[in-house]
């Protein structure tokens, strides 16, 4: 390998003597020794078609940065996009936990040299489980809508039924992902993926429409509050009640965040609940912050359909001592390979842990007022957009933080009002008028609590100046 | 390695009580913007704003504690964890356990990153998309292919979007009534097998002969109901397949695809690629081969690969370039749609970048070269310890893992890996892994030294397994008894949390079923 000397920061043995040293006690002449296993054929010659190493950590720094100076972010813009991904406040204390080396590295440390990852994780569970209102929670998947699909598969599996009820307007990221979770109709396994129509007026789900959809067939009614548009959707203890009156599971989707001030659905018995953690102390980062949890009851069906890790506390030989083990591993594709539940693998587990310190950093009193300053900063942009000359607020139902401004009657599209906005350095909302033609020239603006009111008031006034 | 003095550790041991047994009413950890005057005074109260069946009644029962002391609570929890940069994490074989640089770190802590919105006008998105339009590149000169997609949130997703890709090629093809079936060899991560079967697809499990998937085997079970086979090379005994290339060629011929697991990759790299092999797809972890940090099990992110033949299947968006701007396209009439909201994780994405740019194709190779010699070198040293050997195509070299057994420890000594395990963390490294499903090596561990470890680290850790092999035979109680240097002692009884009467998986169902 003398061709190949190439010393680097990050790989000690690279040293020529050590690596002489290394070769000599296992008596190889060179690892392609070793490579001889590849067939000649199957190798690659040449060399790989990436630039060349940019040598020093100053120089790649200065190039990366330079590089991501390109974009334009939230902190240079005001910004109003949510659907999904939304900014917050992250708590100091938050980042400083999260970025500490020993939860940013750990991996699947067994029981004992990873003690205080399995604790905070413990602790998530039991924290998210009090918002809730709920006793199980599991290890997170990837984001809401993975989260919501595999919900979906647990009460198809536990039911033993094929069909589930989904709101018509559900955002089309998550809805596309439960879609492709419930399967093409050829396979053996599938879900029919039946829209519930919305009440014209409110916004919120159609009872009428919910009822003549069920049936005997229908595995789960999967409903959110609040909405993809952002609707405090107040019917969900009926929804509940209609589902389980036909033999059918109840899921909630939420957004966390709002549970220091609306009503949680395991409060009206919803059996499974879904949702983001992103908006508990996790960076937007472009859509890297999201991690989608699952709760659900702690019965013996639920634990033994859900297909992600679950672990339980349990006791050591030292007297008050915790620990914490694996419950019944053999559900999960890893116990189990194809015989497990869907399957399993490595997800969002770090965003657990920035969820248990920004619960734990807010309290019952910081839940309650974050959600009381969002909403009422929510409606109070309501009120200020709702005056602008053709804009009007999509639905009557109260909205948490999330609403729909239709512009139609401006005269012009969102696009055009968008592209002036940015102009003047403000992200206006999420168009969705082609993904929902029938709600008109809609954009979806999200307000939360890093929102002051001078920033409410620019962006009326920037309308304003538009429409 | 006789030289080798081990440490005398202790873990941190704090007896930290659960964060939902600490705090004083009325403590607070932080205090938030509070509602503007005008606001308050204009919009009405919480009661007027939110339908009565909607309000929360009851405030949920989480901690009030002041700030300092939620701090120490989670700094004690992370002394408690030891991670992979404190603990020679040489154990997690299949994970690739690198090195993350830091410098890294500083840049996906930039404003520019954490504070993006995935929304936002591609115009804003331009420095981001041009990291994600270059490292797929990269990953396309590594493993042959045609075209990425970076949008899973991990490596067993990135396998999920294979079965979709494959799910929806013959749906196009008219032949998904008859072609249902996905191979998958023995040695190949579950999800080779957990994701076609999600997806509605019945898997054949081909076994092994003398460690290697068997061709004749294989020759024997495709048939037109093929759709694809799954498999990994190296696979996680370490051994690689070198007829891999027929066994494309069969499933080709049988008229199926072929996926390549990639997890394994760290090894080859630079060496050999997917398109060679014959593959029609492939996948790489950014957080295994391309040093982005594990954290605690995500987040993570899989880039998968594919030919041109099936780049129309991708999901949406993939990342284009157009007269020098940068572009989400989502107009792929083919595509297989969402499988992850908006566009992946994105700081996975610029790790990976900076990576590669930090090593270039020479270091990349370098990197995969010292990750076969690490493992050569810690064969000979776990080689020379009584108890221990592996199974399979003896003589035959293994790649950048092994996969050994203490079979013989066990029936010696009645400790096996499991036991080995609890006693080893004791001399300051992190624990092992021992195996995916089946488990059909005898008392498995599978560590993987990859290049990040020096020589130095290599003999520490052989010296901890052989010193805990000698005490199963001279002091078993010292194992029996195990872990002693840790936060915790042994856990009393697994039992308890296979048990719907006692296991507790929340704090407030612990209290439900322990303290009533």
């Amino acid at each position: 390998m003398a061709e190949n000397d190439f010393i680097h920061p990050y790989i000690p043995n690279s040293v020529p003597e050590v690596r002489d040293e290394m070769l000599s006690a296992v008596g190889l002449e060179s690892v392609y020794d070793v490579y001889s296993e590849i067939p000649e054929r199957l190798r690659f010659k040449g060399t790989l078609d990436i630039p060349e190493a940019i040598p020093s950590e100053y120089a790649l720094k200065r190039h990366v940065e330079q590089i991501l100076g390109k974009n334009k972010n939230c902190k240079e813009y005001l910004n109003f996009l949510g659907a999904g991904c939304w900014q917050h406040y992250v708590p100091a204390v938050v980042d400083e936990i999260v970025n500490r080396s020993e939860f940013l590295t750990a991996y699947c440390g067994a029981n004992y040299s990873d003690i205080g990852k399995y604790q905070a994780r413990f602790e998530f569970n039991s924290l998210m489980a009090e918002l809730l209102d709920i006793d199980a929670v599991s290890n997170p998947i990837y984001d809401w809508g993975d989260a919501a699909g595999r919900a979906i598969r647990m009460a198809s599996r536990i039911t033993g039924r094929n069909e589930v009820l989904v709101p018509k307007f559900t955002c089309p990221d998550r809805l596309g992902e439960i879609r492709q979770l419930c399967q093409l109709e050829e396979m053996s396994n599938a879900i029919s993926v039946i829209l519930v129509e919305h009440d014209p007026k409110t916004g919120l789900l159609n009872i009428n429409d919910l009822e003549n959809k069920l049936s005997g067939n229908t595995a789960a009614v999967y409903f959110e509050t609040p909405s993809y548009l952002g609707l405090i959707e107040d019917q969900g203890e009926e929804i509940t009640r209609i589902a389980h009156k036909s033999g059918a599971l109840s899921i909630g989707g939420v957004d966390p965040i709002s549970l220091g001030i609306l009503c949680p659905p395991g409060s009206y018995g919803a059996d499974l609940i879904v949702g983001d953690l992103q908006s508990l102390g996790v960076h937007m980062s472009a859509g890297g912050g999201q991690s989608g949890f699952i709760a659900f009851r702690d019965e013996e069906i639920y634990i033994a359909e859900c297909p992600l890790e679950i672990y339980s506390i349990v006791d050591t030989v030292e007297e008050g001592e915790y620990a914490f083990a694996e419950v019944r591993s053999d559900r999960t594709s890893y116990g189990s390979r194809d015989k497990g539940k869907d399957w399993v693998g490595t997800a969002s587990g770090l965003w657990t842990i920035a969820s248990a310190v920004y619960l734990s950093l807010m309290g019952p009193k910081g839940m309650k007022e974050i959600g009381e300053v969002i909403i009422k900063n929510s409606k109070y942009t309501q009120n200020l957009l709702s005056s602008l000359p053709g804009a009007s607020i999509k639905f009557s139902q109260p909205h948490f933080k999330e609403f729909l401004v239709d512009f139609s009657g401006t005269g012009k599209t969102v696009a055009q009002i968008n592209a002036i906005l940015l102009e003047k350095k403000i992200f206006g909302g999420k168009d969705i008028s082609g993904e929902y033609p029938e709600l008109g020239g809609s954009a979806l603006f999200c307000v939360t609590e890093v929102h002051t009111k001078e920033d409410l008031n620019r962006l009326y006034l920037a309308l304003k100046e538009i429409v | 390695m006789k030289n080798i003095k081990l440490k005398k550790y202790h873990a941190p041991k704090y007896d930290e009580p659960l964060i939902m047994e600490m705090g004083v009413k009325g403590q607070r950890g932080i205090m938030i913007p509070q509602v503007d005057k005008e606001i308050e005074n204009t919009v009405g109260t919480l009661e007027d704003l939110i339908p009565a069946k909607a309000q929360r009644k009851k405030a949920p029962a989480l901690p009030e504690i002041d700030q300092y002391h939620t701090l120490m609570h989670y700094l004690r929890l992370s002394q408690m964890t030891l991670g992979m940069e404190t603990g020679i994490d040489i154990g997690e074989g299949t994970c690739t356990m690198k090195y993350s640089p830091k410098v890294n770190e500083e840049l996906v802590r930039s404003p520019q990153m954490t504070d993006v919105h995935p929304l936002q006008p591609e115009k804003t998105l331009q420095g981001i998309l041009e990291i994600a339009y270059d490292l797929r590149n990269y990953l396309k000169a590594i493993s042959g292919m045609d075209e990425f997609s970076l949008q899973t949130g991990g490596g067993a997703h990135a396998t999920y979007i294979n079965a979709c890709v494959t799910r929806k090629y013959f749906q196009d093809r008219g032949e998904l009534g008859t072609r249902n079936e996905v191979i998958t060899t023995q040695f190949t991560h579950p999800c080779n097998a957990a994701t076609p079967s999600t997806a509605g697809f019945k898997v054949i499990i081909l076994p092994h002969k003398n460690g290697y998937p068997d061709l004749d085997g294989l020759k024997s079970i495709v048939s037109e109901r093929t759709a694809a086979i799954h498999m990994t090379n190296p696979e996680d005994t370490g051994l690689y397949n070198p007829l891999v290339a027929e066994f494309t060629k069969v499933v080709h011929d049988a008229g199926g695809l072929c996926f390549y697991d990639q997890a394994n990759a760290n090894g080859i790299m630079g060496v050999a690629r997917a398109r060679e092999a014959g593959f029609d797809a492939c996948h790489f972890n950014l957080h295994k081969t391309f040093s982005s940090p594990h954290g605690c099990e995500g987040p993570a992110a899989g880039a998968y690969g594919c030919t041109e033949a099936l780049a129309a299947y991708l999901p949406v968006p993939v990342v284009t370039r157009l007269s020098d701007a940068y572009h989400l396209d989502f107009d792929r009439p083919k595509s297989i749609g969402k499988v992850r909201s908006f566009f992946g994780n994105l700081p996975a994405v610029l790790r990976a970048y900076a990576w590669i740019r930090s090593m270039g194709p020479k270091g990349i190779k370098t990197a995969a070269e010292i990750s076969i010699l690490n493992n050569q070198y810690l064969e000979h040293l776990l080689s020379q310890i009584d108890g221990i050997s592996y199974p399979y195509a003896e003589g035959k070299p293994r790649f950048e893992q092994i996969r050994y057994s203490m079979e013989k420890l066990k029936e010696e000594t009645g400790f096996g890996s499991h036991e080995i395990q609890n006693r080893i963390v004791d001399f300051g490294i992190q624990s092992y892994w021992l195996s995916h499903h089946p488990y059909v090596v005898p008392e498995p561990f599978t560590p993987e030294p990859c290049e990040t470890y020096s020589k130095e680290d290599i003999e520490y850790w052989a010296t901890a397994i052989e010193q805990a092999c000698k005490e199963a035979r001279e002091t078993p109680e010292v194992i029996e008894s195990a872990p002693h240097n840790q936060a915790i002692h042994q856990i009393k009884d697994f039992s308890q949390a296979e048990d719907a009467d006692r296991w507790a998986i929340t704090w407030r169902a612990y209290k439900k079923k322990y303290k009533k």
